[in-house]
């Protein structure tokens, strides 16, 4: 009597148990299978437990969200007032307080021309004349002195727009020196090949610290007395010249990596040194460089802020000369956390535009 | 030859940037400036430092707002440039900066083999020690086996070793970071005693929990003598900067304030007629305009005014006078005759 059951539930699809399908099953594969993950999934689960309730109590239920005149917080909770009533020097720090909005604008510009260059279509014959011209304002807004817009000095430039300057232009500068460098080091030409391998073996042995105390303690020694450079350039070019030997390396990997038939092909056609660079092997070799050369800007991008060794006023130094007024000074968790919210806003812009560049370029070869 | 082109237009750039900017002696290039550059720290709260709007506050401040009242009847004609400890010397021998006002302490060798001249001192700090009421110490010398709170590196560091040997007794340093980093140790108890420069003391004290709970000790191990400078090679400069603060320490003698000025330049007293320019020849001796001392206290203050509105009682730091009171009130400050 039980055959013609068995034979009407073949028929019926037989459903796998609840505990294997949905979250339940999710979590059965991926949380709980075997004794490894079991006590991993344990671990930090206990891990949260103690930590996120007092966090959350800590940032947000004793928290203080604003200021009452003259008195000096106290309690237990996070005192993010200090955000709020220092976000104006923290950000911009020294520009002019009336003029705050050019920084700003400035920036929406440069974030503006980041999305604009996702779109892999907008690559066309106006790319580049349409990040000179952005470039172009943003100097202008910055700077000013034409258009009414009293000028503002570069030593005036701190915080944030100093931060996305120093590294904006660091990549900007760094990158096409790299590339020479790369190609340097592979030349047959021994005189060049010899001074591109020292410099970045010279560069790539020491830290960026000790460049930035270079640019600022001892190359004024050097120079005539009363000769000056500024002190934003100094730091800029220090920067520049240490990021160059880094994708200089990254660069001649991606060169080595492309095969000796390519160049071959590139020979038969007849083709010069230049274009056989320019037309075949570049193209090639910096599209397989994608993600480690993003990975150095993003590290050059969070270098800028060693740039407060040799006090200038990027995003960290005005976050730590807000710090050490006696009012604020207890509070460096909160401001920290702040900036740290911010820096990771930024990588994380360029790292999800590395991914994007990479998929429509189709790297995965 | 188009990289050898390419590496010559290369150099060039790099040969010719550094002429943007060209200085002679140092008053007539501050002059031909227009504004006095001048080195502050950049992060010591009363002595320089921004505040929230970004405008530059402090005694230090000052002191180069009042030398560029002197040069140009302008408190305003003057840049600031921060620079960390390392920096601030070479940045006044590169010729960087016109004028360092950055609480660096007077001492021999630096007076000489940095090439530098110390003018009057605009501050006397000495280091001291802060320690919580609770521990029941009347005196440093009772500190015997105490765990001390300090910066690395500096001589703050060295001069604690220093006393506590001298003295024959125990104690185990913690050694911390920074100052902020420091301070939070030692509220929560981790050390039983803080030292420090006594101003930044006071300052640290203003951020603890409870300030009242704390005291800084009488003895004072060091001398810290915080003086501007200058560097070797032009007397006249040198002179115009000590006068501008001996002029600030001369306006307090004679009861001059930013406030009364005006009714002093009515005054019958000869030395504060000639203090002020009314009988000429002080602006002269020194080349500058005969309101050079008026132009000082009126947009910047005499020194009690400076120290009151930076570090005194009624700021966060609330820094009593001591050693940097008038000579007459048992202090320190004392300004030759104007004459």
């Amino acid at each position: 009597m039980s055959e013609p059951v068995t034979t009407t539930s073949a028929t019926e699809e037989i459903k796998p148990p609840v505990s294997n399908v949905g979250v339940l099953g999710w979590i059965k594969e991926n949380l709980f299978d075997g004794w490894f993950n079991t006590t991993l999934t344990l671990l930090t689960l206990f891990v949260l437990y103690k930590v996120l309730p007092p966090f959350v109590q800590w940032a947000f239920i004793d928290a203080i969200w604003s200021l009452t005149e003259g008195a000096r917080p106290g309690g237990d909770g996070a005192v993010w007032a200090v955000i709020p009533e220092n976000v104006r020097f923290i950000l911009f720090g020294f520009f002019p307080e009336g003029q705050t909005w050019r920084p700003i604008a400035a920036i929406l510009i440069l974030f503006a021309l980041v999305f604009y260059s996702k779109d892999l279509t907008n690559w066309n014959r106006f790319f580049g004349p349409i990040w000179t011209v952005g470039i172009l304002v943003m100097g202008v807004l910055m700077y000013g002195g034409i258009f009414g817009l009293p000028v503002v000095e570069t030593s005036k430039w701190s915080g944030f727009p100093l931060t996305l300057t120093l590294s904006l232009f660091g990549m900007v500068g760094a990158y096409p020196l790299g590339v020479l460098l790369a190609l340097g080091r592979r030349s047959r030409m021994p005189a060049i090949k010899s001074l591109c391998v020292v410099y970045i073996e010279l560069i790539r042995g020491v830290p960026l610290i000790s460049l930035l105390f270079m640019s600022s303690v001892m190359f004024p020694l050097f120079l005539p007395e009363g000769m000056t450079i500024d002190k934003i350039l100094r730091a800029q070019i220090a920067i520049i010249l240490f990021t160059a030997a880094y994708i200089a390396e990254v660069v001649r990997g991606g060169l080595q990596a492309i095969p000796k038939g390519q160049y071959e092909a590139a020979e038969s056609l007849g083709l010069p040194y230049g274009l056989t660079m320019r037309l075949i092997i570049l193209p090639q070799a910096l599209k397989i460089v994608i993600p480690p050369t993003v990975g150095i800007l993003i590290s050059a991008f969070k270098d800028t802020s060693l740039v407060v060794i040799i006090a200038l006023y990027d995003l960290l130094k005005t976050t730590q000369v807000t710090l050490s007024n006696p009012k604020w000074m207890g509070f460096s968790t909160e401001a920290y956390i702040f900036l740290a919210i911010l820096y990771f806003i930024c990588c994380y812009v360029m790292s999800s535009f590395s991914r994007k560049l990479e998929k429509a370029l189709h790297t995965g070869r | 030859m188009k990289q050898r082109k390419l590496i010559a237009l290369v150099l060039s750039i790099f040969l010719f940037l550094p002429c943007l900017a060209f200085a002679g002696k140092d008053l007539d290039a501050v002059r031909k400036k227009g504004f006095i550059q001048v080195g502050v720290n950049g992060g010591v709260f009363g002595f320089g430092m921004p505040d929230e709007k970004g405008v530059w506050k402090g005694l230090d401040v000052d002191t180069g707002r009042a030398v560029a009242a002197a040069v140009f009847g302008d408190a305003n004609a003057i840049k600031f440039t921060p620079l960390t400890a390392v920096q601030r010397f070479t940045a006044l021998q590169s010729g960087e900066i016109d004028l360092l006002a950055r609480n660096a302490t007077r001492t021999l060798s630096r007076d000489t083999q940095l090439g530098l001249n110390f003018v009057t001192t605009n501050y006397y700090d000495g280091q001291g020690f802060l320690i919580p009421k609770a521990l029941g110490v009347k005196s440093a010398k009772d500190l015997s086996g105490a765990t001390v709170c300090v910066l690395p590196g500096t001589t703050t560091e060295q001069n604690a070793a220093d006393f506590f040997r001298s003295n024959n007794m125990e104690w185990s340093p913690v050694v911390i970071e920074s100052t902020s980093e420091l301070a939070k140790t030692f509220f929560a108890g981790r050390c039983d005693v803080l030292t420090s420069d006594i101003s930044q003391l006071a300052g640290t004290r203003a951020t603890a929990p409870n300030p009242k709970n704390y005291v800084i000790m009488p003895e004072v191990i060091s001398k810290e003598p915080l003086s501007p400078a200058v560097r070797h090679g032009d007397d006249q400069w040198k002179d115009i900067v000590d006068f501008s603060v001996l002029a600030m320490i001369a306006a307090e003698e004679m009861g001059i304030t930013s406030k009364n000025i005006d009714t002093m330049l009515k005054s019958k007293d000869p030395k504060i007629q000639r203090f002020l320019g009314v009988t000429p020849g002080n602006g002269k001796a020194l080349g500058l305009d005969e309101k050079w001392a008026y132009n000082i206290i009126k947009q910047v203050g005499n020194y009690g005014e400076v120290f009151e509105r930076n570090v005194g009682p009624k700021t966060a730091l609330g820094l009593e006078r001591g050693l940097n009171a008038l000579w007459t009130n048992g202090g320190l400050m004392y300004a030759p005759p104007f004459k």
